[in-house]
């Protein structure tokens, strides 16, 4: 008998059937859509945090003052006062750091600001024109601070597109409007184009002005909060980081690396150990979902179990009209298989409803890998063999008398 | 055709022997139509079996058209069911909720034949038995008399050296019963060879022969 007509015998079988064949694909159904969802929303997620680190430059450094802490932690911002302004001109102007493009000292801090009759908390960022590059921002209309605004202690402003929605309405024109920062009145040159982000840090919703008059008139320290480097390729970064680090030491006279007063980290450290715990925790949650495809596994196989003995009199009546053992075998198998295997697709559609859904309510990043879904689809036509088989065998033993006797 | 030198059986099952034929010899030549009677327990169903190849006897020898059969493997034994036997089971044994024509066509599936011959066979089988108005009706839809005519057709569809029948009438209604029997006595008019089993003496007069078994051993054999 040839494997297409078995096939199509199993699937009328099934069909006559519906209920039995339903409850037995819904096992799978879950396993595979719960892992094509997980697989989905992990690697969603890590793609989005390699985005990030695209966009926040793979090249880039932060030194920040303070001890060396565990990784990713900062005290808060003005806390430490060990980087100033100095520090940041002589690592740009050395001779023995060789590795690097452009150096930015950055100073934040929250102010009040007031436009027109609107009032807000915002992020202040004092800056040198090398901000713009190092940080990829670009200036949507006007122009970004200029090293001559910072040499003059110039009252000129640089606006992120949220905080011009936040003060003057959405899209409003605002060069050549006046601000007042903590009362001081300051003349808008430009808008950023939006960056995408949120939280904290959103560079979307940042005033930008020279980092002079930032020091001088509105904060009053003598300090930065931060020196940004870009390193010349992202395969010299670690070169970068030691230079930068030895210099820093000399200069602010520190023999053991281990009391330094700054650190040094990149982006894509960080970066790399969030998606690294991303990345455990998909592995978890995959292992969860495994165990579900296994109890699925045994259902399939608890279904074919009883089939096998509700069809006892047909397997003899087929072994007695010339069925071989192998005919029947691949009959079981078949029919396990199609469970298991149109299960998978059903789940995998599911799956994929579920991490769309996910993506849309929670915002959160899915992809869609070509991989999960073939590896779902090969994972469910395993479980039928694997669950099938001993059902098939099973049937495939019964004797033909025994068989057609059991009533 | 068939030739039973000295066939035994020995059940064993849970340490308990039970001898269900004892030493059974006959010959039955082409053409021949045999009744096989005997009251219950007497192994006439253990030697039906046998006959079919469903079982293998634990002593003795069974030619089937020359070829010793009694010592070949499962696999073996079903392509000798498939070829050489067509069955007619007291309860049909239909395949449930499928239709007359896929259940004629079955065994020629299972011998491989292309499912255009199969399906030609299998219409002019169901028209010899008077059924080619119910070639696409499911199984349970068909009277008892009906259903034991689709498994008529089923058993001629290979062609088989033999046809055995295990109490063919035993569920159909007298009437139907009838219309079974002139079925055999046409088929067996054609020059095919039929063994029936059957404890009706009525039945049985519808064969040429009729072989009696009690106690696992062969009383009488004699020719009507």
């Amino acid at each position: 008998m040839k494997l297409l007509e078995i096939v199509k015998e199993s699937f009328i079988t099934l069909r006559l059937n519906k209920m039995r064949t339903g409850l037995a694909a819904l096992g799978i159904i879950i396993g595979i859509g719960s892992v094509i969802a997980l697989i989905s929303i992990g690697q969603g997620s890590q793609f989005a945090i390699e985005t990030q680190i695209q966009s926040l430059g793979a090249n880039l450094l932060t030194i920040n003052p303070g001890a060396v802490r565990s990784a990713g932690v900062r005290e808060a911002p003005g806390s430490n006062t060990t980087l100033t302004l100095a520090d940041a001109m002589s690592i740009k102007n050395s001779t023995t750091i060789t590795t690097i493009n452009s150096v930015s000292p950055e100073f934040s801090r929250r102010f009040q600001v007031i436009a027109g009759g609107n009032n807000s908390n915002t992020q202040i960022t004092g800056v040198y024109p090398e901000y713009a590059t190092i940080h990829k921002i670009t200036i949507d209309s006007g122009s970004f601070i200029t090293l001559r605004d910072v040499d003059s202690l110039g009252r000129v402003a640089v606006l992120g597109p949220t905080t011009v929605t936040n003060l003057f309405g959405e899209g409003a024109a605002v060069i050549g409007q006046t601000i007042k920062i903590n009362k001081q009145s300051f003349r808008i040159i430009g808008v950023t184009k939006a960056k995408g982000g949120s939280g904290f840090n959103n560079p979307d919703d940042t005033i930008y002005i020279p980092l002079s008059t930032m020091q001088k008139q509105l904060a009053g320290v003598d300090y930065v909060s931060s020196i940004a480097v870009e390193a010349k390729s992202p395969d010299v970064m670690t070169d970068a980081q030691n230079e930068i680090g030895y210099f820093l030491l000399g200069r602010h006279k520190i023999t053991d690396p281990a009391k330094a007063d700054f650190t040094i980290m990149s982006q894509s450290d960080i970066l790399n150990t969030v998606s690294q715990v991303i990345g455990t925790f998909t592995t978890l949650l995959g292992g969860i979902t495994a165990i579900s495809l296994l109890v699925g596994g045994i259902g399939i196989m608890n279904i074919m179990l009883v089939t096998v003995t509700e069809r006892t009199r047909e397997i003899g009546l087929r072994k007695a009209l010339g069925a071989k053992k192998f005919t029947i075998i691949t009959q079981f198998l078949v029919e396990s298989v199609i469970l298991t295997f149109v299960g998978g697709i059903i789940g995998m559609l599911f799956g994929i409803g579920i991490s769309l859904l996910l993506s849309k309510i929670l915002s959160f990043p899915s992809a869609l890998s070509l991989v999960s879904i073939i590896l779902a689809m090969g994972v469910s036509g395993l479980i039928g063999i694997i669950f099938g088989w001993y059902p098939a065998q099973r049937a495939a033993r019964l004797q033909p008398i025994e068989a057609l006797r059991w009533e | 055709m068939i030739k039973m030198r000295h066939i035994g059986k020995t059940y064993a099952q849970d340490g308990v022997k039970t001898v269900a034929l004892k030493d059974v010899s006959f010959e039955v030549s082409s053409g021949e139509f045999v009744a096989i009677m005997g009251p219950s327990g007497s192994g006439k169903s253990t030697l039906m079996h046998i006959l079919g190849a469903l079982d293998t006897p634990t002593s003795g020898q069974y030619f089937l058209d020359n070829e010793d059969i009694s010592k070949l493997d499962d696999d073996q034994l079903a392509d000798i069911r498939n070829q050489k036997i067509g069955f007619v089971f007291q309860s049909f044994n239909l395949l449930p909720r499928t239709t007359a024509l896929k259940n004629v066509m079955l065994p020629m599936a299972y011998a491989g034949i292309s499912e255009g011959e199969r399906r030609a066979k299998a219409l002019q089988l169901l028209d010899e038995v008077g059924l080619s108005d119910r070639t696409e009706h499911l199984s349970n839809q068909l009277s008892g008399g009906q259903q034991q005519r689709v498994a008529i057709a089923r058993a001629l569809s290979m062609d088989p050296k033999i046809i055995l029948a295990d109490e063919p009438t035993g569920n159909i209604a007298t009437t139907q019963a009838k219309e079974i029997m002139e079925i055999f006595s046409k088929l067996h008019r054609q020059g095919r060879t039929i063994i029936m089993i059957t404890h009706e003496e009525d039945i049985a007069r519808h064969a040429k022969r009729v072989i009696v078994i009690r106690d696992g051993l062969i009383t009488e054999d004699k020719k009507l």
